[in-house]
Formats: structure tokens, C-alpha cells, sequence
């Protein structure tokens, strides 16, 4: 497949230029079932590309809501991003997972949308209204910088038993949703679908530093918003 | 000493390793000995992983009969390609595949 399998890369695999190859020494049993997916795919099962399917396209349209402007246009980025994940799979070399694989094809598709509708979204964080906000209300705290009002304790809730009550996740996603546009990308980006901060920058076309301060207020207004409804504020 | 007011600013760098050393060894120090600042550290640790448990959007219950038919024809077109064996990419036209 050599020859082959370089014409594809060109279109494909070097869409992300800046991130480096990672090389895992073992390979993880939830990789070797990835690959086991690939393999099946390239054999071309149908019941592979179903299963291909309902395992990222929750993530594909998460990902495509935050990027594009409503809806409508993110479910069919994400048609064509299937489409094209179908065309290139020769290209896929199992350098990357296959999500981020396919998170970068439904990037740059969103990208190349987002120009041919001549919309651009900038997610700068210089572009927030509250550019001087703070991880937690200042009142919070006492003149020495101690805190006065102590964060409230819900560290007996772990993320496992958090998990299991409906309203705290049903909150948690109310104010993921009510983040200012940018910093909703970078956490869903970030946090909800686990891209790494290279592929956010890229995504967003934003700078490193950029992204950490979205992430860090988008996190701390969250973290607040969790606070609220834990106490029962 | 760092304040707790600072130290909240700074949680995302130092868990993004972020931080120069002299500040991680001050966030570890004032951590240390901080137990609202370790319990905010550690909500702010919780939530990240809950972050990554919010439920997906429902995808759908079966693949487009588009995706499976352009699906079918690049296989088929792969299994030329390879017959040929000549190292270019033989694809058969669309409406013959």
C-alpha cells in the first residue's frame, strides 16, 4: 500500500503539521481494539462503520455545535466529515487514535465551511466582555488575600457519585452550555471530548496561552456553578 | 507566601504543568498547608473528570444509506486498485463502481 497510502496523507494526515508523532512502546488493549476496528473497516464491514459511527458521532456533533454557528450546518459538517473518514481510511496510520483522527478531519472541514459561508468566529479570549474576571469572587476573600468565605465542601461528592445524580450533571451541562462562546469551545474541546491543547489551538486558531486562560475561567465559573448547586445555593 | 486569592488563579497552569518550578514549588507548599485551597484544588480536579462523563449527544440508530453505498464503492475500488498492483490509485468511476 505504500504509494498509496502516501497520496492520501498529503491530503490527510499532514493537516495537523505541528503536532508530532506519538509513538506508544505497548499497545493498549483499547488500541488494539481500534486498530482491530481499522482493520475490519479497510475489509469493508458494514457492521464496522455502524459501529465506527454510533461510537464518535456524539462527539463529532458536540465538537461541530461549538465550532459552527448553529446547528443545521454542524450536522451536515459532520455528514461530510463521515464521508470524508470513509474516502481517506487508507490514510489513517495509527500514529494518532482514531478520534483525534477523525476530530482533525471534522476541524478542518468546519474550517473550510466556516470560510465558504464567509463567517469567521474568533475565539480569542481578548474578545470576552469580562477580560478582568476572576477564578472566584473577590469577596471571597479577605483583604490579606485569605480566604473569608471558604469554598464549600463537596469533595465527599467524588466524580463517581457526582456522576450518578441526574440533576448535578444535568447543571454541569446547563452552565457548560451558558459559558461565553470561546471558552464553552475550548472546555468542550478540552475537558468534554479530551483533544489535546495543540489540536484546540488549531481548531480555534488561537495561541497556547490564549486557550489556557479560556479553559482556566471556562473551568472556574463551572467549578462555581457546581458549588451553587451542591450547596443548594 | 502565595496567597489562596493567587493560588486560584493559578490552578489550570499547574495542572497544565504550566508553572515555572519556583511557583509549582510555592503552589505545592501553600497546598500543603492550606486545607480550603487543597479542597478547591481538588473540586477543581473532580470537575475535569466529570467533564469528560457528560453523556454525548444521541447519535443516530443506523448509518446513512449514502455513507454505506460510498463505503461499499471505495472498498470495492481499493480491491481494484490493489489488483493492479502498479502503486497508483485506481479508482473506478463512480457510477461504474
Amino acid at each position: 500500500m505504500g504509494k498509496t497510502a502516501s497520496a492520501f496523507r498529503l491530503t490527510q494526515d499532514n493537516a495537523f503539521p505541528r503536532r508530532a508523532a506519538i509513538n506508544h512502546g505497548s499497545i493498549a488493549p483499547a488500541r488494539s481494539a481500534e486498530l482491530r476496528l481499522v482493520a475490519r473497516l479497510r475489509a469493508g464491514e458494514e457492521s464496522a462503520l455502524t459501529e465506527l459511527v454510533r461510537r464518535y458521532h456524539g462527539a463529532l456533533l458536540r465538537i461541530a455545535l461549538v465550532l459552527l454557528p448553529n446547528r443545521a450546518i454542524a450536522e451536515e459538517v459532520v455528514q461530510d466529515t463521515w464521508a470524508c473518514v470513509v474516502d481517506g481510511l487508507d490514510s489513517f496510520e495509527g500514529r494518532s487514535t482514531l478520534k483525534t483522527w477523525i476530530c482533525r478531519i471534522l476541524t478542518n472541514r468546519a474550517k473550510t465551511r466556516l470560510i465558504r459561508e464567509a463567517r469567521s468566529v474568533s475565539f480569542s479570549a481578548l474578545k470576552d466582555s469580562d477580560s478582568d474576571e476572576h477564578a472566584v469572587d473577590p469577596a471571597r476573600f479577605s483583604s490579606d488575600g485569605g480566604w473569608a468565605e471558604a469554598p464549600h465542601r463537596w469533595n465527599h461528592n467524588t466524580p463517581e457519585k457526582l456522576l450518578m445524580q441526574k440533576e448535578a450533571m444535568g447543571c454541569l451541562e446547563r452552565a457548560l452550555q451558558e459559558l461565553p462562546a470561546a471558552q464553552r469551545a475550548v472546555v468542550t474541546l478540552r475537558d468534554v471530548e479530551g483533544l489535546d491543547s495543540d489540536e484546540v489551538c488549531n481548531a480555534l486558531d488561537i495561541g497556547e496561552t490564549n486557550q489556557r486562560v479560556l479553559l482556566h475561567r471556562g473551568r472556574s465559573k463551572l467549578r462555581r456553578a457546581l458549588e451553587e448547586h451542591l450547596i443548594g445555593v | 507566601m502565595l496567597r489562596c486569592k493567587e493560588l486560584t488563579e493559578l490552578v489550570t497552569d499547574h495542572l497544565e504543568r504550566q508553572l515555572s518550578l519556583a511557583l509549582r514549588m510555592s503552589v505545592s507548599l501553600h497546598l500543603s498547608s492550606c486545607r480550603h485551597c487543597r479542597a478547591y484544588y481538588g473540586q477543581m480536579k473532580s470537575l475535569v473528570k466529570l467533564l469528560r462523563l457528560l453523556p454525548a449527544e444521541p447519535g443516530p440508530s443506523q448509518v446513512s444509506d449514502k455513507l454505506l453505498l460510498s463505503f461499499g464503492r471505495r472498498h470495492r475500488a481499493r480491491q481494484v486498485s490493489q489488483h493492479h498492483h502498479d502503486g497508483t490509485l485506481q479508482l473506478l468511476p463512480l457510477d461504474r463502481a
